[in-house]
């Protein structure tokens, strides 16, 4: 299908996009990469009547450091992430998660801020988000709120934006000394949505974890920060121990239903994606086999 | 407004100017108004690939683009890139590999296999595979397409005599 008559303005600067969006609030759509946008346009799911394109504001574009953290701007597309040698040296967690966003064709247009705002909950960036402990950088009418991304999702394509809000950044801490990722996701085809995925970021401490942060995906409305790594942190990891883990792990998820899995599948899941994540972060395969789920 | 708004761009090297409504993509402009169909419409919302195109040297989905977010930029569809003889080479595999069987998905398979083989000389089956893996063939003819795409890769590395 076409996308249903409306109006257009390019936005000038980041000021000017938030005076359009102060006058037109709810009727008005924030355009950067389209991604998602414009197939929910298409496909007649919203019907805005005023569209404000920000795509071509230089100012939030680049990913810089600033201090002891990394200053990505919103209109830093997947591509750009994959491409960065600051991402790969700073916040190698998303450059692993961005190969699983889509396909190429997709990620030369869509952005990091899109994907932010729009908060698909099999979405990949949302849950490394939690994973990195960044902070999302917002504009409003009544000036500048950082918020911290386990307080901006709040349910399915939901956060803390209002309608006259723009994304403008995200701020990441830089990788620490003894930093590790993982990130898994499964999904019937590459390039589809994730039936259900891992972004994880640690602090190793020798064969410790200092830090464990879980972000899960597509396991409910929103991407959860896992509180069960707490039972993983500073302790000698014994089988025994990462099963507690896992046990915890079921029992604070809710996971939905859809046509790709069943609550008990993405639980199942999830216990899968932690054992794997531990035993690869903590380079100990002998967990692998605890309670024979590989 | 939802009046047409002024757009000027170049498509395939040609400078073209144009008056258009705001909800028309870049798919239906190419195809409608500058009768370029070698650009197919599968899906219209981003999933099937036939509508890809290259936009600022970069395959973009052509239905998941606005006309007039192409203000200003240089979009290449597979008249342009076929007339210039670029992809002479990888059409001709195609063709031997019997690599199409209706044709639909084609234009964009060359266009997606193309831009893979500009920034990796000899890509492995498995990326190949990667990177059309946003492009539906409904007639079920991946091996062949990857074949083809393997065999150009292949063919573009030997010295020239």
């Amino acid at each position: 299908m076409k996308a249903s008559a409306f109006t257009y303005a390019r936005a000038a600067s980041v000021d000017n996009a938030l005076e359009l969006l102060a006058v037109h609030g709810e009727r008005s759509r924030v355009l950067s990469g389209g991604q998602s946008l414009i197939p929910a346009m298409n496909l007649r799911l919203i019907s805005p009547e005023l569209i404000v394109d920000i795509g071509g504001l230089a100012e939030l574009r680049g990913i810089t450091a600033r201090g002891e953290t990394l200053v990505i701007g919103a209109l830093t597309r997947h591509a750009d992430l994959l491409g960065s040698s600051d991402i790969v040296k700073c916040a190698p967690l998303l450059a692993a998660a961005v190969a699983h966003i889509a396909h190429p064709a997709i990620r030369n247009r869509g952005t990091i801020g899109g994907s932010l705002a729009q908060a698909d909950p099999a979405s990949e960036l949302p849950a490394c988000m939690l994973a990195l402990d960044a902070t999302i950088v917002v504009r409003g009418p009544a000036g500048e709120r950082r918020i911290a991304a386990e307080q901006f999702f709040t349910g399915i394509y939901e956060t803390q934006l209002a309608p006259q809000d723009l994304l403008v950044a995200v701020e990441v801490p830089l990788a620490r000394k003894g930093s590790v990722h993982f990130f898994k996701e499964f999904a019937r085809r590459h390039g589809d949505y994730a039936i259900m995925g891992l972004a994880a970021q640690a602090v190793l401490d020798g064969d410790e974890f200092a830090d464990l942060r879980l972000g899960y995906f597509a396991v409910g409305d929103k991407p959860v920060l896992a509180k069960a790594a707490g039972k993983l942190l500073g302790t000698a990891m014994t089988p025994a121990r990462l099963a507690e883990a896992a046990d915890a792990l079921s029992d604070e998820l809710d996971p939905h239903e859809d046509q790709e899995a069943t609550p008990a599948m993405r639980r199942h899941l999830a216990k899968v994606l932690l054992t794997r994540c531990v035993a690869s972060l903590l380079d100990r395969p002998d967990l692998l086999h605890i309670g024979g789920h590989v | 407004m939802t009046a047409p708004a002024a757009i000027s761009l170049t498509v395939n090297g040609e400078r073209v100017e144009a008056h258009v409504l705001p909800r028309l993509n870049l798919a239906d402009f190419l195809r409608d108004h500058l009768k370029l169909t070698g650009t197919h419409v599968g899906c219209e919302h981003g999933v099937c690939g036939a509508c890809t195109v290259r936009v600022g040297g970069e395959i973009v989905r052509s239905c998941l683009m606005l006309a007039v977010q192409a203000d200003g930029a240089a979009v290449e569809t597979i008249e342009g890139l076929s007339d210039s003889g670029e992809i002479a080479d990888l059409q001709a595999a195609f063709r031997d590999r019997n690599a199409l069987q209706c044709g639909f998905c084609t234009p964009a398979m060359l266009m997606a296999a193309q831009d893979l083989l500009r920034t990796k000389a000899m890509p492995a089956r498995e990326e190949i595979r990667e990177h059309l893996s946003g492009n539906y063939c409904r007639c079920t003819g991946y091996q062949a397409i990857i074949d083809a795409v393997e065999t150009t890769a292949r063919a573009r590395m030997e010295p020239k005599a």
